[in-house]
């Protein structure tokens, strides 16, 4: 209604259009971020004003309260990122919360001005916690999906601890070389094909693809049980391709 | 018909207001109840449909011959001051009447000052004041000072209630409930301001009415005060206005309000005599549409049908039912003509390039002026062409008139171009027009991408033209990209099987089941009890007089003798399954089962009467509930029809804590069994002890004759509820319910001696709602009736497509009220049944089995049982329904590893936008927003 309105703003916004607030990937605020965006705003309906019956604003909001602690935790201002829940007809509020955003943003100045950073030190942090994504979703799945009566409750369902914790204790996972019997079982079922395998060759997790989801812990036959969960210790380093070789036992005795 | 002429052509005008900017002429603006100003050439209002300008009467070339200087200023020569009165005939076989309502004008009266105190408003003034398009956008201001008001009454009842002269006699049903919006929406405007109304009942007897009303007398510095009320004075300084009013507490009292809005009635459209004479039918005493008792869509003219409020006062889903409902009836009427002169659309076969690279092509608009004279357009093609994949770039007029549509059409085929981005104004106009556009030119409708360079950009930059031009190259760089990720989309087309299941055969059931089968579908009408007719069969007339009994024998034989009717009694739902237009339902009977397939469900299951648990009922028998008392009297029992005294009590069983809701028929039930009880022996003395008499509409004349035939109206508070004892009385020593309360007008307590008590129980729903809900996956609202899929806008459909809901299961009403609301779901129904297929759209889910990992996320995300879990070789993974997918997204945006996509609004067309948004090299201050 803005703009049919001739309602006047600031030009600094560009839009891209969802069908559904819940639509708004965590991932794309990273990467919005990562693109050198000063700032990113999502606007949705009101709560318990949705379109579709599937609340995704609830979602949103639980969403976007969770990556400003993410932002917070690793050095970006989470005030360059906000929700607002306007209706369609609303073209005021949306000028007037646009106008509001972009002036707050350039008083925080271009992304690392009031982090007295570097793009250079941010570029990893968010990558790095792009790249966490799937984990972080899979994480916090129930809490992202809830939905209170109160906005409150909202408000309190993350806290600093916890996301530092998120953080701080993200799980990998490693495949033992002693005990992989290259079944490729795992490997079939990564969804990322991230297991590096073939047959009779000890199957090792590509750390860089992996989104640490787990599939490849339990999809592990429990007699092999090669893969393990490793927690706030780094992976060993996988075994050199050359000694990748298995040489089955029942081979040689032939 | 005479069309009046616009003196603009409607199939030239874009709606870009260029004329409106330079038109000379400043008059008052009709929309906005003339508070603020608009030109003599001017759009309606901002979402007018169509979006086209006109010229009024105060133009100063149709009232001197001069100016023109509109016709000068439109780029596409839409002004056509030629243009005269239009006569045009079309030949119908059925008519629909909607003139709607006139609000009352309080002017007619001179007594609340309106017209001659500034701060006295209607509430439509009101209105207008809150709406973001109003006078003040948005802002409520006073009109004498333009400061906002921090004190505002609402007067009820102004025009309503009234048998003065000016008044009208009946209640205008909407008025209690749009004040309370207002005042909740005051003081979300002006916080702080205190908000007084003063009403005389307050009638919230619609769903979730109580609650509402609840929210906002709870709000801080709300007050709900029972007076009458009348204004005294505006103060010649500060033009507030002093109200006078009175309470049984503190007696006559006078207060200064900065505004007071007067909340008028509805009176008959204007000109509804003329309009009864040319078509020849009746109106009712009030000058509203006379209708068929037995079906209020029908006017006394066959053929012609009538809605909305042209059948007496109702409020906006009631309207919306009657809408669809007229439309069923007509149907039924024209059915024998059905797709005459429908034609269908033929298209060129469909282009396979998804093998080809993409090529796109970029069509930039100018809008006539709209967009050109603030975007640089020759310089954003020239910029389109630089960017990666576009092979062709052009500007356009306007790219939604039809010769440009042919230019992009023609433009496709010649230079092969397999991606179209359309840089012009919002989707939400014409992205099924440039759809159309690319489907002619041979290539998938999913391959058209719109740059809304218009209300992002060229109408709210107005003043910066640079910087708008650079965002509209940037607006075109995201699009280019994204439309390079596009995916030709199919909408399938699901088979529709013709046959509809109606549950329920009560009133609502038996006329929505023959509405449907008068249009050749065969419907399976299934009923739990032996016998149709549900809670009407209790029923022995309305209080409008009609034999109800007379009614439904009538109606329950016109079932038993339709051929395409199957009746299904003694039977219950065990099992449903399948989606719109595939449902397999199974049903027992007598421990039988059997399987119906069915295209679409009604729900159709009605409500009961509750048991009291207070005032002696079950365990003294001159205690009885409302329907019980009309059934004696239709059995002429002489306890009841003799009694010397007989009180009945209203709300027994709700509006309260456990039951927060008005169950809407007792009032006017209990109105009827006075009357009939008068009729029946005069000498009697009947006391109804009500919380708010809520006859709404024409039923308040009947509460008005009851109040005039010495029946008497005792208002209690919930506080302090009436309490019944069994004593003798204190005049002939008689055994009688001795039922004592406070009497607030008096300022005493009272004690009735009783023969017979009435309790107006509670209207509850059935005790197999909640299973019911759980098989069609349909949802209950908080006081366990079915929820609509939106309360005004889809008033009898549900979010589970093809599932429909009337009578009584969605709320207590009155049998018109039934029998709208059951036309209405045949007309809804119908627009699935008459088709072969239903189209699902192309923009839906889809999971990729590889990288789905069974974590159920997604699961608990769709709200529309679309997705479940199966077990496969490698793990349980997720599959989707696309038919029941309505394409939000939430599951793509929870599921952890993007095996979940939502069509067209993929990861990868997405994350393309956000790429490119900030063109390489450039700096500071991009803010990314998404809506």
């Amino acid at each position: 209604m803005a703009g049919v309105s001739r309602l006047q703003y600031t030009t600094e916004v560009r839009l891209v259009r969802v069908m559904c607030t819940g639509r708004v990937d965590m991932a794309y605020i990273f990467r919005a971020f990562l693109n050198g965006a000063d700032g990113v705003l999502i606007g949705g309906c009101r709560l318990g004003e949705c379109n579709y019956t599937t609340h995704g604003n609830y979602y949103a909001l639980n969403m976007v309260l969770l990556s400003k602690k993410i932002l917070a935790h690793i050095g970006l201002n989470p005030e360059r990122l906000r929700l607002e829940f306007m209706s369609g007809s609303e073209g005021n509020l949306f000028v007037e919360v646009v106008n509001d955003f972009v002036g707050k943003v350039k008083e925080l100045g271009p992304l690392g001005k009031s982090e007295t950073a570097s793009m250079n030190d941010l570029k990893p942090r968010l990558g790095e916690v792009s790249k966490l994504v799937p984990y972080i979703k899979l994480e916090t799945k129930e809490k992202l999906l809830a939905r209170f009566e109160n906005v409150d409750e909202h408000n309190e369902l993350f806290s600093d601890d916890e996301v530092e914790k998120l953080l701080s204790e993200v799980a990998s996972y490693y495949i033992d070389p002693e005990k992989c019997q290259a079944c490729m079982t795992c490997a079939r079922r990564c969804p990322v094909d991230a297991i590096i395998s073939a047959k009779n060759q000890i199957h090792v997790i590509d750390q860089d693809k992996c989104i640490k989801c787990g599939t490849c812990l339990t999809a592990c036959p429990p007699r092999f049980a090669a893969v393990t969960k490793i927690v706030g210790e780094p992976v060993p380093p996988p075994i050199p391709e050359e000694k990748r070789i298995i040489v089955r036992k029942r081979k040689e005795s032939k | 018909m005479v069309k009046k002429p616009r003196y603009v052509d409607e199939s030239k005008c874009t709606g870009c207001t260029t004329c409106v900017e330079y038109c000379p002429v400043i008059y008052p603006d009709q929309f906005n109840q003339e508070i603020s100003e608009n030109k003599a050439i001017h759009i309606y209002f901002s979402q007018a449909i169509p979006l086209v300008a006109y010229i009024d009467e105060s133009c100063l070339f149709l009232k001197e011959k001069k100016c023109r200087i509109c016709e000068a200023v439109c780029q596409n020569k839409a002004i056509d001051f030629d243009q005269t009165e239009e006569k045009i005939e079309v030949k119908v076989g059925a008519i629909v009447l909607s003139p709607g309502l006139e609000p009352f004008d309080p002017m007619l009266r001179q007594d609340y000052g309106y017209g001659k105190y500034e701060n006295v408003l209607t509430s439509m003034d009101f209105e207008r004041l809150l709406s973001s398009t109003g006078p003040y956008e948005g802002e409520v201001l006073r009109t004498s000072d333009l400061r906002p008001p921090r004190k505002i009454a609402w007067i009820q009842c102004v025009g309503s209630r009234q048998v003065t002269a000016g008044g009208n006699s009946y209640c205008s049903a909407v008025c209690c409930t749009y004040t309370q919006k207002q005042v909740i929406l005051a003081k979300d405007h002006l916080g702080e301001a205190d908000c007084t109304v003063f009403h005389n009942d307050i009638r919230s007897y619609g769903k979730d009415f109580e609650r509402f009303f609840e929210r906002a007398e709870q709000l801080p510095n709300v007050r709900f005060i029972r007076s009458y009320t009348s204004v005294v004075r505006e103060d010649p300084e500060t033009k507030n206005i002093t109200v006078r009013y009175s309470t049984f507490d503190e007696g006559v009292k006078e207060e200064e309000f900065d505004m007071v809005v007067l909340s008028v009635g509805l009176n008959p459209p204007a000109g509804s005599e003329k309009l009864a004479a040319k078509f020849g039918i009746e109106l009712e005493a009030h000058g509203f549409c006379k209708t068929d008792p037995r079906n209020p869509i029908k006017s006394s003219c066959p053929g012609i049908f009538v809605t909305g409020a042209f059948q007496g006062p109702m409020d906006i889903p009631e309207s919306v039912m009657t809408a669809s409902g007229a439309s069923s009836q007509c149907g039924e009427f024209l059915n024998y003509r059905r797709g005459d002169l429908a034609i269908e659309k033929v298209y060129p076969p469909e282009r396979d390039v998804t093998k080809e690279e993409p090529k796109v092509g970029v069509f930039v608009c100018h809008c006539g002026a709209n967009i050109g004279r603030v975007v640089d357009v020759p310089s954003a093609v020239e910029y389109a062409l630089t960017l990666p994949h576009v092979v062709y770039a052009q500007e356009q007029l306007f790219s939604c008139a039809t010769n440009s549509a042919q230019e992009i059409t023609d433009m496709i085929k010649e230079k092969g171009l397999n991606r179209v981005v359309v840089a012009a104004c919002t989707p939400r106009t014409h992205e099924p027009t440039f759809r159309e556009t690319l489907r002619e030119a041979g290539i998938n409708q999913y391959y058209l991408e719109m740059a809304n360079i218009r209300e992002h950009c060229s109408w709210v930059h107005s003043k910066e033209k640079e910087t708008a031009t650079e965002k509209a190259k940037d607006l075109i760089r995201m699009s280019v990209a994204r439309a390079c990720h596009l995916e030709p989309l199919q909408e399938f087309e699901l088979p529709v099987n013709k046959a509809a299941l109606v549950l329920g055969g009560g009133l609502a059931g038996m006329n929505c089941a023959l509405s449907i089968a008068k249009q050749g579908h065969v419907v399976h009408l299934v009923e739990k009890e032996s016998d149709l007719g549900g809670i009407a069969c209790r029923l022995r007339h309305t209080l409008e007089g009609l034999d109800v009994q007379e009614y439904l024998h009538e109606l329950v034989h016109e079932v038993y003798r339709h051929p395409l009717i199957h009746l299904y009694t003694d039977t219950t739902i065990t099992e449903v399954d399948g989606y719109v237009g595939n449902f397999v339902t199974k049903v027992e009977s007598k421990g039988e089962i059997s399987e119906i397939e069915h295209g679409v469900a009604v729900i159709a299951t009605g409500a009961e009467v509750s048991t009291p648990d207070e005032y002696l009922y079950g365990k003294d028998e001159r205690v009885l509930t409302h329907l019980e008392l009309e059934e004696r009297i239709a059995a002429a029992d002489e306890k009841v029809t003799g009694a010397q005294s007989l009180v009945m009590i209203q709300c027994v069983g709700c509006r309260n804590e456990d039951r927060d809701y008005c169950s809407r028929v007792c009032c006017n039930e209990s109105i009827k069994n006075a009357l009939k009880l008068k009729e029946i022996n005069p000498e009697m003395d009947i006391y109804i002890l009500f919380r708010d008499m809520r006859t709404y509409g024409f039923n308040e004349d009947y509460y008005r004759e009851a109040a005039g035939n010495n029946i008497n109206f005792i208002r209690y508070e919930p506080e302090e509820s009436p309490t019944v004892e069994p004593a003798t009385s204190d005049e002939d020593g008689r055994d009688v319910l001795k039922v004592a309360l406070p009497d607030y007008v008096l300022g005493k307590r009272l004690e009735i001696d009783a023969d017979i008590v009435a309790l107006a129980a509670a209207v509850v729903p059935t005790a197999e709602t909640k299973r019911t809900a759980g098989l069609f996956k349909v949802t209950l609202n908080p006081d366990g009736f079915f929820k609509e899929a939106h309360v005004k806008l889809r008033p009898v459909d549900f979010a589970t497509d093809g599932v429909f809901l009337c009578g009584m299961a969605h709320y207590p009403k009155l049998i018109s009220e039934t029998v709208n609301q059951a036309y209405g779901v045949a007309g809804r129904v119908l627009t699935l049944l008459s088709h072969d297929t239903v189209t699902a759209s192309g923009s839906v889910c889809e999971i990729e089995e590889k990288k789905c990992i069974g974590c159920g996320a997604c699961i608990s995300a769709c709200a529309y049982g679309a997705i479940e879990l199966r077990k496969t070789r490698r793990g349980e993974k997720a599959f989707i329904n696309p038919v029941l997918c309505k394409g939000d997204g939430l599951c793509n945006s929870v599921c952890p590893t993007g095996a979940v996509q939502l069509k067209h609004y993929t990861d990868e067309e997405l994350l393309s936008e956000i790429d490119v948004m900030i063109p390489e090299a450039e700096g500071t201050d991009k803010i990314s927003a998404v809506v």
